[in-house]
């Protein structure tokens, strides 16, 4: 059997081991990858940014443990950037685990030490309205009224009870909204309800997956896109708070090599077999 | 290595599922139907808790204590509307009953319809075929190779131009893809051909970020291996 029938007929379970290889291995080692920050990432720093400490931000973190692994990094890194610059943070979901992994980025953020001498409390700094159903049609009664689509917290107090929410009517009362998506409901509809309709000035971070679809709606429409766990190493660079984005990026770049590599055989393989078949006279039956 | 053993649980479920890029084993199956199992359970329990008690149930014995204990109409009574619709849509369940769920449906795609309508066509549409044109030139003053311009042109713009113009070209079929139509096609298949790249790239990216989670967590949090 030729190299060229053995690249045809590879079994493709040495393919997911390489995949595994490549993604493993750079776990254990210690090389820093340098990242380039694009201008989406910028522009949410640069909105975040222009805000004042004791602003407030709405967090809408609407995805599940399914896609923990591209935007918790993301969720983390903001909340202790937020936090960090003494913003007020208000945390929101449209899918019921989002406030759960956005409770376990909050563990993680007020352990870091930049946060953690701020000594953000709960109701004043921050707090958790939980998830709250009903998709886009919750983001348009915030519109007209947060408290009545959100009269309760996550633990079930009543909001009027935390300073935080004091003189929160509706968007105008939030500096920035980021929404944190992995798809329905997500950024799509924060930017047609949120943005395009009450004007709040929006950020995205995004599975990767998402990110080409969102990007149409940047600049004008959302200020910044994180896409993925590039997306997640932009921020985390940008804002000094390097976190499983960055380390992440390693394993990133090993698979990304193993994918093109193969994809170039595949085709070199593909080509070469052709021409094979083109040059080889057909039988001829009797 | 974790001692926890919610932590053990899920590892050895991620080693059930992963077992199936050897082969289909019954090992696999299990945590499927695991995997299956528990979501649909913890979706009805969930829908049930955020959805039915809280907005149906509650709303509704509050209204009844307004009305029949201080005789006060309470619009929360609405939400009884809201409540039929929903036995309504169960009808579907029963053999000659399943025409009474069109009602429901009938009332969902409606009101959809309506509330997207407008939004689509403006953050969808008009946002976009509005940014793909008023960038294009602006004040200021600009130069075509060695020509100086009245006005600054942004080459990015030009490019985002250029891509959807071609690309609209190639779904336009009522003229003839040949001559000025067919190069400018050919145009737009390129342009397609790149973004479809990007958005596998992107894909590529999302589907590994997902595995090294997994590894993260199998060589991190259960064997305490990894940083």
């Amino acid at each position: 059997m030729s190299l060229l029938d053995r690249v045809l007929k590879l079994d493709r379970r040495w393919i997911f081991l390489l995949v595994a290889l490549a993604v493993t291995v750079p776990l254990f080692l210690r090389i820093e990858q340098k990242i380039e920050v694009t201008p989406e990432s910028r522009g949410i720093v640069r909105a975040l940014e222009a805000l004042p400490p004791g602003a407030r931000v709405l967090l809408a973190c609407d995805y599940d443990p399914g896609s923990a692994a591209e935007l918790q990094p993301m969720t983390a890194a903001f909340l202790k950037y937020a936090l960090s610059r003494g913003l007020r943070v208000v945390v929101m979901g449209l899918w019921p685990q989002g406030p759960m992994q956005a409770d376990l980025a909050l563990q993680e953020a007020l352990a870091h030490p930049a946060v953690a001498a701020l000594a953000p409390r709960y109701g004043v700094d921050y707090i958790n309205l939980g998830f709250q159903s009903g998709n886009e049609i919750v983001i348009q009664r915030m519109g007209s009224s947060v408290p009545a689509a959100f009269p309760r917290d996550a633990r079930g107090r009543p909001i009027d009870e935390f300073p935080i929410m004091a003189g929160v009517r509706d968007f105008g009362a939030f500096g920035y909204v980021f929404s944190i998506s992995a798809g329905y409901p997500g950024t799509v509809e924060w930017v047609q309800f949120a943005g395009d309709r009450f004007h709040a000035a929006i950020g995205s971070g995004t599975t990767a997956v998402s990110a080409p679809l969102y990007y149409t709606y940047f600049p004008r429409q959302v200020t910044g896109v994180l896409g993925g766990m590039k997306g997640a190493a932009e921020f985390e660079t940008l804002t000094g708070f390097a976190g499983k984005g960055t380390a992440f990026m390693l394993s990133q770049s090993f698979a990304h090599i193993v994918v093109v590599l193969f994809v170039v055989a595949g085709n070199a393989a593909f080509f070469l077999a052709r021409r094979r078949r083109a040059a080889t006279p057909p039988e001829v039956t009797p | 290595m974790s001692l926890d053993p919610g932590i053990w649980l899920a590892a050895l479920l991620t080693l059930g599922i992963f077992s199936f890029l050897y082969r289909d084993n019954p090992a696999y199956k299990v945590c499927e139907a695991i995997f299956v199992g528990v979501s649909a359970g913890y979706w009805f329990v969930s829908l049930f808790w955020q959805n039915i008690w809280p907005k149906l149930v509650l709303n509704l014995r509050d209204a009844a204590g307004l009305l029949f204990g201080h005789g006060v109409w309470d619009p929360r009574w609405l939400y009884l509307f809201a409540g039929i619709l929903g036995l309504m849509m169960l009808m579907r369940l029963l053999p000659k009953g399943g025409w009474i769920s069109r009602w429901p449906l009938a009332f969902i795609v409606g009101t959809t319809a309506g509330l997207y309508m407008i939004t689509y066509l403006q953050s969808n549409a008009i946002s976009q075929v509005h940014d793909t044109l008023v960038p294009l030139a602006g004040p200021g003053s600009g130069r075509l190779l060695f020509l100086p311009l009245p006005f600054a042109v942004h080459w990015n713009a030009l490019f985002v131009f250029a891509g959807t113009f071609t690309g609209l070209v190639y779904f336009f079929f009522s003229v003839e893809h040949k001559r000025l139509a067919g190069g400018t096609a050919r145009v737009g298949i390129l342009f397609l051909m790149v973004t479809f790249g990007a958005s596998f790239g992107y894909t590529v990216m999302s589907r590994m970020s997902l595995l090294i989670g997994r590894m993260d967590f199998l060589f991190g949090q259960w064997l305490g291996l990894a940083r």
